[in-house]
């Protein structure tokens, strides 16, 4: 390991810390589109947080699967928010 | 035709940055990839050839609108995307939100101007693009600090407008 | 080398503190419209610093050792960014779309004009 790995390896943790911060959201969450809003937060933490240990253990593989990760989880959000909407009013 | 060449063409730049490693091409990639990008890139262009230019309009080959569209980015766009930032902060550690859904109507036509707004919109501060009326392309946005109860297009969005129509329109 | 570190320790920090706001926002603001506010902005503007911060160690490790890793690391990072801001803000406008649409209403709010122009 580089003398780089802890300066990236703890803003991934503490990314992880808001991720459980998100997670309580997810879970007391009262209406259905606040736990989809706490979702997509989760989703993007992770993409920046894939993208962090990445660069710590210098493995670009993570940064790939981050653009897989990204682009699929922007389509469950359209999945999940087009099932919410409905398909009655057109 | 023209779509053909441009899918191919963007399809083969995507492959290109993804693999771009060691290799005898300029140092940079091998002729193995080469080959294998341009035949998936001739595959992906014979699918999906109709997705880019549904409208029949080739506007944005001009590249312009390209070097507008980057100034924008990292002009006006990047300053108000701080400033929103730092409006958020101080209702996160505060609390004081004064919501409310307002109706503007921006005057642009084509799709991808309206798309261009609506998401600069949700990355500027105080605002939130919430549904479009697709007659006459109004947009409703909720915004977190309501000062006026008829607010015109410059109280959201200041000159974004003129910058989408000078890249989109 | 020591410019190096403190762009990277500006960067990182700015980006966990907006990070931290995103979340923190998510659980203080009271109805799904504010918090889609926190959560966009603050999360998208976070990531991209972070992800700032991978690139310029990318190409500037890249300058020193010579390896190419270095490179396709950066290159590879701008293209997930490039993803990210694509996706965050569209995906903000679904959820809310989605939300008004399944009769989620703004809580406190001052005026609603979709509202009433539902009910015309």
């Amino acid at each position: 390991m580089s003398g780089f790995f802890n300066i990236f390896i703890i803003p991934g943790g503490l990314l992880l810390i808001f991720m459980l911060l998100s997670l309580i959201r997810l879970i007391l969450g009262p209406t259905v589109p606040d736990r989809i809003v706490a979702l997509d937060t989760i989703n993007t933490l992770v993409v920046a947080g894939m993208i962090l240990v990445g660069a710590a253990y210098e493995e670009v593989i993570y940064i790939d699967v981050a653009i897989v990760y990204a682009l699929l989880s922007y389509i469950g959000t359209l999945y999940v928010a087009k099932y919410l909407e409905g398909g009655s009013n057109k | 035709m023209i779509d053909f060449i441009v899918t191919f063409l963007l399809s083969m730049l995507t492959y290109l940055i993804l693999t771009a490693s060691q290799g005898e091409v300029w140092g940079i990639w091998s002729v193995f990839e080469i080959i294998t990008g341009i035949i998936l890139s001739f595959i992906v262009a014979f699918i999906a050839n109709k997705v880019l230019f549904q409208k029949r309009t080739y506007r944005m080959l001009n590249p312009l609108r390209w070097v507008i569209f980057l100034v924008y980015l990292i002009g006006p766009f990047f300053w108000a995307m701080a400033k929103a930032n730092i409006d958020v902060a101080y209702r996160v550690i505060t609390g004081k939100i004064n919501p409310g859904i307002v109706k503007i109507s921006p005057g642009l036509k084509t799709d991808l101007g309206i798309t261009l707004l609506a998401d600069s919109i949700t990355l500027t501060p105080g605002t939130l693009s919430v549904d479009i009326d697709e007659k006459n392309n109004d947009l409703y946005i909720h915004w977190i600090n309501v000062t006026t109860l008829k607010p015109t297009t410059h109280h959201i969005c200041s000159n974004f407008p003129q910058w989408i129509r000078r890249i989109a329109e | 080398m020591g410019t190096l570190l403190a762009v990277l320790y500006i960067f990182l920090g700015i980006g966990v503190f907006f990070n931290c706001l995103g979340s923190v926002g998510l659980l203080r603001f009271p109805d799904v419209y504010t918090r889609l506010h926190a959560a966009t902005k603050a999360t998208t503007f976070g990531s991209i610093f972070t992800s700032l911060a991978v690139i310029v160690y990318g190409f500037s490790s890249w300058n020193i050792t010579g390896d190419s890793k270095f490179r396709v690391l950066a290159l590879h990072t701008i293209v997930a960014l490039v993803c990210l801001i694509i996706t965050n803000p569209t995906g903000a406008h679904a959820i809310a779309r989605a939300a008004h649409r399944s009769g989620v209403m703004p809580r406190q709010a001052v005026i609603d004009e979709l509202k009433e122009a539902k009910l015309k």
